[in-house]
């Protein structure tokens, strides 16, 4: 986004005049003069869906090294290489286990359609996995669609309801997300219709902000309490599950621990969302990388690492991306804006209604309108009918099983007959940022930045 | 009628025995001794029972409560009957601070004092406290009736949506979006109903009436200072 001055011209006066007189500032490029502008003739800060913009260090920046002479790969059409995970060994009576170590995060009816929320469920069942309520309770449609259903229970408590506390199949209490850690969700006005409304317990058209704390416990002594409440109601057989954005991974994670937690679900600032100011998804958060591996650290550090099952999400995009995770040390990743993707989001079709939201495909990030050109995030009828709960589950499953197999792909090229058996020693990394938030060295080197 | 003594009894076990009794079959009325301050008692009952608690409870006692009666005859924690979905809770002492929060139906009833977040984000649930309320009660309150017989802390109602509040005594501030509101005959007659589910001895036309002023529906920069 921002625009380097034009460098200094030497040797030539006449140029260098020029220079002078028409070079633009470092602080305040145009798109920071836009955004000043837009915020005095609009007074309020961008709202907008999606996830961070910038540009950040990812999984990208690191590489595998696969076997060779010291270590002998698996073959692929021969040799096992499993990708189950049990999630809820620590206290649930009924854990529960996924197929493949891929899970769809939470998203809420309401900044979801119906359409994309059933895809998501069918697809989850096929795929062996799981999908996630969001804020705004749990709807007839999602239970029925998905064969293990984790429901949130966020701090906005909309829809919050025993029932569906007893007929789901894990409980997420969530603390925080990686889009907006310390912030509630918004949905605008335009998305509050008549059933989004009553599920909520909100006037319609309002520009509805949740709450960003729980209403009734502050702080990890209160939450382990909370844990409590949450099993005895369900008699102790769901896994519970505490969601963080991240942030102050170490601690937040330890105290997730300490509060009785089955798994903990790590958002990193990628993280994607329907509607939050743009000042909070670019600038609050760290990104997964580094968040993973301190994570992971801190598990092992309580000896509690695969006792209680780290869930990675935020920018997961590929097999790769996912196998990158696992190997530091991750049980499962989660895909959101990923899975929305698959589902045609940001599809170069229909032109024209991108056109009218101001935006192009590629470029999207107008969740929070509710006037999704692609029929995901939208209840205008006539929108959501591009999409049909038949061709996303088809997409998704496609989607996430090419995922699967380029994960076992990787897995078996390093000599690994489960996916969990990866780890950080078979990768280094592209860059001296990402070797020191991986804690994997320099490729070429033996060098981890930050470990002497 | 069952009697459970805590000293010797798990509340998990307790839990799950309620949990056990469902609208056609079961025992109804229990009785709960020596709860001594522990957490999530009677939560998640999900029966017309009736359960009597005999002294001071922790945090969440009647959590998420759906039909069943519950009175506590001390104290109670934080959480007393948070998200009540229908039922009543009723506690003879004091309650500490989030009572009913989120309550989404049903009634609380605290005969004695609240402390702060009373109501806090109640969607439905009916609550009439017969002494006074701390700071912060009924924050973003959306639906139900809040009655305090006394008096009422700090920013009452701070970004209220659609719930009702009804103070007889005095109010140390409003909070951001409340302000009072004409008592009219509809809610004499909702305040003399739960006076009466309450059993409070107090007139009704002595209460007067707070909610939404609902300015900060819509976001506008000129309210920023108020959000
Ligand atoms: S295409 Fe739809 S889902 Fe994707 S960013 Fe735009 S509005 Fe959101």
């Amino acid at each position: 986004m921002t625009q380097q001055p034009k460098e200094t011209p030497d040797g030539n006066p006449e140029a260098y005049r020029e220079w002078l007189a028409t070079r633009p500032s470092h602080t305040f490029p145009k798109s920071v003069l836009a955004e000043i502008y837009r915020a005095a003739d609009d007074g309020l800060y961008e709202i907008r869906g999606f996830g961070a913009k910038r540009r950040i260090t990812t999984f990208d920046d690191l590489l595998f090294l696969g076997a060779s002479m010291s270590r002998y790969p698996l073959e692929g059409y021969r040799e096992r290489c499993d990708t189950n995970v049990v999630i809820g060994t620590r206290f649930a009576k009924k854990p529960i286990e996924l197929k493949i170590p891929i899970t769809f995060a939470g998203m809420s009816f309401g900044a979801l359609g119906t359409h994309a929320k059933e895809a998501l469920g069918r697809a989850a069942t096929e795929l062996g996995t799981t999908t996630t309520t969001g804020d705004g309770g749990m709807t007839d449609e999602e239970r029925r669609s998905s064969k293990t259903l984790v429901y949130q229970v966020l701090p906005s408590r909309y829809g919050l309801n025993p029932d569906d506390l007893r007929r789901c199949d894990a409980i997420e209490v969530v603390v925080g997300q990686g889009a907006k850690p310390g912030g509630g969700g918004m949905l605008l006005g335009q998305k509050i219709n008549a059933r989004v409304a009553k599920m909520r317990t909100l006037p319609e058209g309002i520009d509805q902000r949740s709450a960003c704390r729980h209403p009734d416990w502050t702080g990890p002594d209160d939450l382990e309490i909370k844990i409590n409440e949450l099993r005895e109601i369900t008699d102790w057989e769901k896994p519970i599950y505490i969601k963080i954005g991240a942030t102050r991974v170490k601690y937040d994670v330890q105290l997730a621990v300490k509060s009785g937690a089955d798994a903990i679900v790590l958002d990193g600032m990628q993280g994607g969302t329907a509607a939050t100011q743009d000042v909070f998804i670019e600038h609050v958060g760290i990104p997964t990388l580094p968040a993973v591996r301190i994570a992971v650290e801190a598990l092992q550090e309580m000896d509690m690492h695969r006792k209680v099952q780290l869930i990675v999400s935020g920018g997961i995009r590929s097999g790769a991306d996912v196998a990158k995770a696992l190997a530091l040390g991750a049980d499962v990743c989660s895909i959101g804006t990923a899975a929305l993707i698959a589902l045609g989001c940001n599809k170069p079709m229909y032109l024209e209604d991108y056109h009218k939201l101001g935006t192009e495909p590629g470029s999207c990030h107008h969740c929070h309108t509710g006037r999704c050109p692609v029929g995901v995030t939208t209840q205008i009828p006539e929108y959501e009918q591009r999409l049909s709960a038949d061709q996303g589950a088809r997409w998704l499953r496609n989607y996430v099983t090419t995922m699967l197999l380029e994960l076992q792909t990787i897995a078996r090229a390093c000599g690994k007959n489960h996916v969990h058996n990866l780890e950080p020693e078979d990768m280094v990394a592209l860059t001296v940022e990402a070797a020191a938030m991986a804690g994997v060295p320099l490729a070429g080197t033996s060098w981890i930045p930050g470990r002497g | 009628m069952n009697e459970v003594d805590l000293a010797t009894t798990k509340v998990h076990e307790l839990n799950a025995a309620l949990h056990g009794v469902t609208a056609t079959a079961g025992e109804r009325s229990w009785n709960v001794l020596n709860p001594r301050g522990h957490h999530s008692i009677a939560a998640g009952l999900n029966a017309p029972l009736s359960v009597l608690v005999k002294g001071h409870v922790g945090y969440y006692c009647g959590g998420m409560n759906k039909e069943a009666d519950v009175t506590i005859t001390g104290n109670a924690g934080p959480g007393v009957g948070e998200n009540i979905m229908s039922g009543l809770i009723r506690v003879k002492g004091n309650a500490s601070q989030y009572a009913g929060a989120s309550g989404h139906g049903g009634t609380l009833v605290i005969e004695g004092d609240a402390a702060s977040r009373c109501g806090i984000s109640m969607k439905g649930v009916d609550i009439v406290v017969g002494g006074n309320v701390g700071h912060m009660s009924a924050f973003m309150a959306q639906a139900g009736n809040l009655i305090v017989c006394g008096d009422a802390g700090h920013h009452l109602g701070d970004s209220i949506y659609e719930a009702h509040l009804f103070v007889r005594g005095s109010i140390d501030s409003l909070g951001a979006d409340c302000i009072e509101k004409e008592l009219r005959s509809e809610h004499i007659d909702v305040l003399e109903r739960l006076l009466q589910i309450a059993g409070i001895k107090a007139q009704a036309k002595d209460f007067r009436r707070y909610g939404s002023a609902r300015k900060l529906y819509n976001f506008h920069i000129d309210h920023a200072h108020s959000y």
